[in-house]
């Protein structure tokens, strides 16, 4: 949404995202999708190539795309196992609306149990 | 290519994310052309990661989320594109920071900007990025009234012919 109304106030903006998907759905001028885990939009640290690769792509998107609603996807795979990329993505602690969530969950359950 | 945009997100969680509702008043494409040739333009990078200039600028207010877990903190900072990489620091209680801590191009990829306007692929940064904390309260009042707006201001101020916006 920031995208939108920066956009708006006459900035041209490209997104780089995890989620092309969703930004696709709320209209966001340009895309760029990448199959990374969440905190990771450019990429591993240390990996210098695949960051340049990604921001190469949002300015080229950022410079080129021809109208709105124009999505790229990077073509770049992970180099973690999924199983633990899943799991390092993710906060020591559950955050407090995951927390929260989740303990109303496991209330409703215990509900229907 | 398609990316799987659910690959790494809780299964759980899916349903939250599959359909997202538009706001009121945002059902039509906004659209603003790049002005300039891409080798003309100053690029700036905005960030949801919670990073902020550490020992000089407050952190997001995490402990607020934390009693109000549907509260998102809407504020803004600046950083400056030349700030030393030990300064930065990060709020944020959805992510885990290492990487980013690490390494802030994996976020804010300030060196690799720096590089590829080297190599004159734009004519370089602005002066100064920004940094947003990527959660946020449902109808987004904070960001759109009065984080948007400022946002903007800073970016023309600074000479910024496009904005690379990456949510973490």
């Amino acid at each position: 949404m920031l995208a939108r109304w920066i956009e708006a106030a006459g900035i041209p903006t490209v997104v780089v995202t995890m989620m092309p998907d969703v930004a696709d759905a709320l209209l966001t001028p340009r895309v760029v999708g990448v199959e990374f885990p969440f905190g990771h939009p450019f990429g591993m640290p240390g990996d210098r190539a695949m960051q340049r690769r990604v921001l190469a792509a949002a300015l080229t998107v950022l410079g080129g795309a021809a109208r709105p609603g124009t999505r790229v996807d990077v073509d770049l795979e992970w180099p973690v196992p999924l199983r633990e990329a899943y799991r390092a993505w993710q906060p020591a602690e559950p955050s407090p609306i995951v927390a929260l969530m989740l303990e109303r969950m496991r209330r409703g359950r215990a509900e229907e149990g | 290519m398609i990316v799987d945009s659910y690959r790494f997100l809780p299964r759980s969680f899916r349903p939250l994310y599959e359909s997202p509702m538009r706001l009121p008043g945002e059902d039509e494409p906004v659209w603003t052309p790049v002005a300039t040739r891409l080798a003309g333009t100053r690029v700036a990078l905005l960030t949801s990661a919670g990073l902020f200039t550490g020992g000089e600028q407050p952190s997001f207010d995490l402990d607020r989320e934390r009693r109000e877990p549907a509260w998102g903190d809407p504020s803004w900072r600046r950083l400056a594109h030349d700030l030393a990489p030990g300064r930065l620091a990060m709020a944020h209680l959805h992510v885990n920071p290492a990487d980013i801590l690490a390494d802030r191009n994996v976020a804010l990829p300030v060196d690799v900007l720096d590089e590829l306007a080297g190599e004159g692929m734009i004519v370089g940064a602005t002066r100064e990025h920004v940094s947003v904390m990527g959660y946020q309260e449902r109808g987004l009042a904070g960001w759109r009234e009065t984080t948007a707006p400022a946002i903007a201001g800073l970016l023309r101020e600074q000479g910024a012919g496009g904005v690379v916006l990456a949510p973490v």
